[in-house]
């Protein structure tokens, strides 16, 4: 399967709620050792006031394009299998889930890296918004990941996202093989600096 | 777009004797409540920038400044620079800050 056809963009009419079984479903796969998964809900307050819903509209093809080309661009930067993101419009009342993001792949630190991306990514460059509904009134929201990047939205290639995501890949242990190789009469011991003669 | 390209439009523009543009205007959250209407048809000069048409926009809705510092705008469902001309049948949208997730 192409990488487009394990990319899975919804956007959600109101009063749907978000299937986060279906969802890890959809990205599960016998080849996957990790699946890792974001979910954004309704937080009951905001700075000491009662909130009752969060109230979300998109401009819905311009929102599923921009999440798509996110998508494409953590393909270039982790090796992933599948990739889910799910977006809810509507009112959601305080408890329910919002956003959902499931990543799976064959190890977790793609799975894991990737997903904390593409919901950072998300919150800075795809046209959705809300409004937060208190008991006493109701305010739109600003993302604070949006105002660091709009004034370079316009000016990218391709997209606000195709930003290069350094990606750091740590040695693989830190304190040495937990093998010990006494074929010959060397006695070499592996350890983490390299090999160690006796 | 390549400097060829604008330069052929322009002149196409200018051989069939246009002289303006009619886009539609997309309006979203505090814009919308701004505005009152989630979109509406805009007629500018050919030539128009994005930022020539959110300067008209503002002074039929002097409310939209507050926006100015802090929005951006796509075309055609891609985020674009103010300084990008608009051409016939564009759809320009208004993207006050986003608050997604």
């Amino acid at each position: 399967m192409a990488d487009d056809e394990r990319t899975t963009v919804e956007i959600l009419d109101e009063n749907n709620l978000i299937d986060l079984a279906k969802y890890i479903n959809y990205v599960s796969a016998p080849q996957a050792g990790a699946i890792a998964t974001f979910s954004g809900t309704t937080r009951d307050t905001f700075e000491g006031k009662t909130v009752v819903e969060l109230r979300y509209e998109a401009y819905v093809p311009m929102a599923i394009r921009q999440i798509k080309s996110i998508c494409s661009s953590a393909r270039e930067s982790w090796n992933i299998y599948s990739i889910v993101v799910a977006h809810r419009l509507g009112p959601v009342p305080v408890g329910e889930t919002s956003v959902f993001i499931a990543v799976s792949a064959v190890h977790r630190a793609d799975a894991l890296d990737a997903c904390k991306f593409l919901i950072d990514e998300l919150k800075a460059s795809v046209p959705i918004w809300k409004k937060e509904v208190y008991s006493n009134g109701e305010v739109w929201k600003e993302n604070s990941e949006f105002m660091e990047r709009r004034t370079d939205l316009g000016k990218m290639e391709g997209g606000c996202c195709r930003r290069k995501v350094e990606v750091s890949h740590a040695t693989k242990s830190c304190c040495g093989a937990k093998v010990k190789v006494d074929d010959d009469k060397t006695q070499g011991i592996v350890n983490g600096d390299g090999v160690k003669e006796q | 777009m390549d400097v060829t390209e604008v330069k052929a439009e322009n002149a196409d523009s200018q051989s069939s004797k246009k002289e303006s543009v009619k886009i539609k205007v997309l309006f979203f959250a505090r814009a919308r409540d701004i505005v009152g209407l989630p979109s509406m048809p805009l007629e500018v000069s050919s030539g128009s920038t994005a930022s020539d048409c959110l300067n008209k926009l503002v002074a039929l809705f002097p409310g939209l400044e507050e926006l100015r510092g802090c929005m951006v705008l796509a075309v055609n469902e891609e985020y674009t620079t103010e300084s990008a001309i608009i051409k016939e049948e564009d759809e320009l949208a208004i993207i006050p800050p986003i608050s997604g997730g």
